[in-house]
């Protein structure tokens, strides 16, 4: 350096403050605009308090989920007649606690949530990226395969897929990732193909960018707003869907406490004992909407800065 | 004097495809045709020319982002022909380019910090400390803070991300600037200042610029050379003097007597003929 | 009395960072057969101004006016339907972006007829004549050709002359242009601002030009409010403002126009700024 440089030692901790205060100013804005809509935050604390549930279920749950109490067989919630207070929603045919199983049921479900958008989000946006990024014969057959697979229901589809792989969560959960793929995929590629031909893109490719560099480093980050987005809403999806196959008995094999294998279990008893299928069915309903607030609010919080830079 | 040419461009052709769909057959639009050029070490050549005359291509071809379809291109000795050679580091050194949209050119999730190591990073072996003290200096050059470094681009507004723009470009010490309406986009008063500093940056780094534009007061006020662009072709070449005193082509006329006058004898005789 | 008559218009604005104020304390009139110019730069709120007169702006901008008058109407105090009934008749607008002013969908010829119908008892084979005179009016080349031609078969020159000639259709007797010609090239821009005051001066409408550009003021105005940030500098008749302007920032502002340059540096308007304590 011949001539003085402006950086010398004492700024150094000065600029890395006003790095630090540049990213807080932008999250505190997020905040802003997240905490406008109330929904979202009252589906954020419900989604919180179900990750804490899920976390620490051995230590909530007042019962095994698993252990069936034989002198308690379809007890019914605690304020009913013949209510007993141990078991405070009841418990199943088989005397299992149903509190303690939907406590034990949102690990899974939120292990299936976490486990399905990852596949999907991460295989949706590498071939959306090539696609949208690389146009052409590329583009086209991608968008034509993914086309193929929308064109099944989705719910088939998992099933078909199940029935190939054979039933188990885990292969539910692989199934409803492929079936969510395609919307990733032509999510990423809209957003490339609006930003591609961005001034700031080219600007990158001037100054020597390689393609791999482009795709991930520059164009991405720009892509992800909508992608947490959907990302949100297939979590829910997700949960959804692996209910249904569990439903169906092609997902989580009893005595699984998953939400939707309840539902099924407790099929032949929806007319005698309505708790039994009720509680779950709660659980899958508050669980999905507090999911798809918090989707809402994201979409509110992202979507202006979009537009503002 | 004459020898000391940076740019060389001789015959230089960029064709289009425009493909064809299911009723329309493919056609080609040529959107440059047969460029010559010269430009000296030190100085500016504007090029103007309205929307869709082909002054964006052909700032496009000179920067390396689209291949010439034939005619060749020189910058500093070398020559330019990507669809043939590629892109190597040295011809990514000779030119760069600051684009019309300051809101644009810049990546809305990259640290000011960021954008301006990015050339150094991807073209040099820089270690990351004599990067940061590079584009803190550089930073200072365009007139901002060093506090700016860690901020992001929605922070600023239009002129100061101009001065980032052209703080990135000049990075890596380029001998060619290709300025794409660098102040079209921005308010009068920040026009000027961007106009002083780009006047300041050639004085001081000995740049070349090519200026791209439709505004013949500010071509006038920073051009040595003027070159007017008409449906691709060259219509009017020639030093400043030559082109703003003397005008050859009818279009060349046509654009001049379009630019509005600003000053109080034409103001007067317009009252005058609405009086009448 | 004057067409327009406003006076102590305030308009703000909330945030995300609390509330702004675009206008502070601003009076406008406008009288018949004049061309006014409102100048500024970005965020001088010089578009601000006519949106609130208008009643274009979002529910996020609160405005405030001591007075508001359109040929002795209270514009305050108008309803949303009756304001719509001046608005598009007697006070017409014309916007920066001509091609995304017109609708994608239809052709020229029919969104010109719909505004006709809107504001007029014609019918039928009457609309379309007169949809034609406009046309010609304007100067677009061969209407009967164009009366079928969708916006995106046309030019920006060509959509911006549709909008005038949407906005004239009625007769008004105020016509608001904002930066009708920022969008265009120079030589289109040209054509434009002298067919917009040929239709001023013929008609003797009102016409207030928004724009940035210190050329197009000097091309049309007959007077000129200078604003900067949300206040008025300086309210002058054009030749007096480009001959001795009052105000350090309209100095600055003029100066600061490339061909007016002395010597090799542009003097910038934080220059006067200092000087002048603006």
């Amino acid at each position: 350096m011949t001539n003085s440089s402006p950086a010398t030692k004492a700024d150094a901790t000065k600029l890395e403050q006003e790095s630090r205060n540049a990213t807080k100013a932008q999250l505190a804005e997020f905040w802003y605009y997240f905490s406008q809509n109330k929904g979202a935050v009252i589906g954020l604390v419900v989604f919180a308090l179900l990750v804490f549930m899920a976390v620490f279920a051995p230590l909530i749950a007042p019962h095994d989920p698993d252990f069936q109490y034989r002198d308690s067989f379809l007890v019914p919630p605690v304020w009913q007649d013949g209510g007993k207070v141990a078991f405070l929603l009841g418990t199943d045919a088989v005397g299992r606690d149903i509190l303690s199983r939907l406590i034990f049921g949102a690990q899974f479900s939120l292990f299936i949530g976490v486990v399905v958008v990852t596949i999907a989000l991460t295989g949706g946006i590498v071939i959306g990226l090539v696609a949208g990024y690389m146009r052409g014969t590329v583009d086209t057959f991608i968008m034509r395969v993914m086309d193929v697979i929308l064109a099944f229901p989705s719910l088939l589809l998992a099933l078909v897929l199940v029935a190939i792989l054979g039933p188990g969560l885990m292969n539910a959960m692989i199934a409803i990732a492929i079936v969510l793929q395609p919307h990733f995929v032509r999510l990423t590629r809209a957003a490339v193909l609006a930003e591609r031909s961005r001034d700031y893109v080219i600007a990158a490719k001037v100054a020597g960018a390689g393609h791999l560099r482009l795709m991930f480093k520059t164009i991405l980050p720009n892509c992800l707003a909508p992608l947490i987005v959907q990302a949100t809403l297939s979590f829910s999806n997700a949960i959804l869907d692996a209910a249904a196959l569990g439903f169906l008995g092609m997902g989580a094999q009893p005595p699984t406490p998953e939400w939707g294998t309840m539902l099924a279990e407790a099929r032949e008893f929806i007319l005698r004992a309505w708790w039994v299928v009720t509680f779950p069915g709660l659980a899958i309903l508050i669980t999905v909407l507090a999911i798809n607030l918090v989707g809402d609010g994201l979409r509110d919080a992202l979507d202006p800065k979009l537009k503002r830079s | 004097m004459a020898d000391d040419i940076i740019l060389k461009v001789r015959d230089l052709h960029r064709v289009y495809d425009i493909k064809g769909g299911m009723f329309k057959k493919a056609s080609q639009l040529t959107a440059v045709k047969g460029v010559n050029l010269d430009v000296e070490r030190g100085k500016t050549l504007a090029v103007v020319g309205e929307s869709g005359c082909g002054k964006s291509t052909l700032a496009r071809m000179l920067t390396m982002i689209d291949a010439q379809t034939s005619g060749t291109i020189e910058i500093d000795g070398l020559p330019i022909d990507i669809s043939k050679t590629g892109i190597s580091r040295e011809m990514r050194q000779k030119v760069q380019i600051v684009f019309q949209n300051p809101y644009g050119s810049l990546n809305p999730r990259q640290k000011i910090g960021h954008v301006l190591e990015e050339p150094l990073l991807l073209n040099t072996d820089m270690p990351a400390a004599e990067r940061k003290d590079l584009a803190l200096q550089m930073l200072e050059k365009v007139g901002l803070q060093p506090e700016h470094y860690g901020r992001f681009p929605h922070m600023f507004s239009g002129g100061q991300r101009q001065r980032i723009a052209i703080a990135r470009a000049i990075m890596m010490k380029p001998k060619l600037l290709v300025l794409d309406e660098p102040v079209s986009a921005l308010d009068l008063s920040v026009q000027a200042q961007i106009l002083n500093l780009l006047k300041d940056l050639q004085d001081e780094m000995g740049l070349t610029y090519v200026f791209i534009s439709h505004d013949l007061s500010v071509v006038r006020y920073l051009a040595d050379k003027v070159m007017v662009m008409y449906f691709g072709e060259v219509v009017e070449y020639g030093t400043r003097d030559e082109v703003f005193e003397n005008p050859q082509h009818d279009y060349t006329k046509t654009l001049f007597a379009a630019t509005p006058n600003a000053d109080v004898e034409s103001i007067r005789k317009r009252l005058a003929a609405k009086a009448a | 009395m004057s067409l327009l008559e406003i006076r102590n218009l305030r308009v703000e604005f909330d945030t995300a960072k609390g509330p702004f104020r675009a206008l502070d304390g601003v009076d406008y009139t406008v009288d018949q057969g004049e061309v006014l110019a409102i100048v500024g730069e970005s965020g001088s709120g010089k578009s601000v101004a006519m949106l609130a007169t208008m009643g274009l702006l979002p529910d996020s901008a609160t405005v405030t006016a001591d007075k508001m008058e359109f040929e002795g109407l209270d514009l305050r105090t108008l309803s949303a339907k009756e304001r719509r009934k001046v608005i598009g008749r007697d006070i017409s607008m014309i916007f920066q972006e001509p091609i995304a002013s017109l609708n994608p969908c239809f052709t020229v010829g029919f969104q010109l007829g719909e505004t006709l119908k809107a504001h007029t008892g014609l019918k039928g084979k009457q609309v379309k004549d007169r949809v034609l005179e406009l046309m010609h009016a304007v100067g677009l080349p061969k209407p009967e050709e164009r009366f079928n031609a969708f916006p995106h078969q046309m030019s920006g020159g060509q959509c911006q002359r549709v909008m005038i000639a949407m906005a004239i259709a009625c007769k008004p007797k105020l016509l608001i242009a904002d930066e009708p010609t920022t969008a265009l090239d120079v030589t289109i821009q040209k054509q434009i601002l002298d067919l917009l005051v040929k239709l001023q001066q013929e008609s003797g409408m009102g016409l207030i030009m928004i724009t940035h550009d210190m050329g197009v003021v000097a091309e049309t105005a007959d007077r000129v409010i200078v604003q900067y940030k949300g206040r008025k500098m300086e309210e002058a008749d054009v030749l007096s403002l480009f001959e001795s302007p009052q105000n350090p920032y309209t100095r600055a502002l003029l100066s600061a126009l490339p061909e007016n340059a002395k010597g090799d540096r542009l003097p910038t308007v934080s220059d006067f700024a200092q000087a002048g304590g603006f």
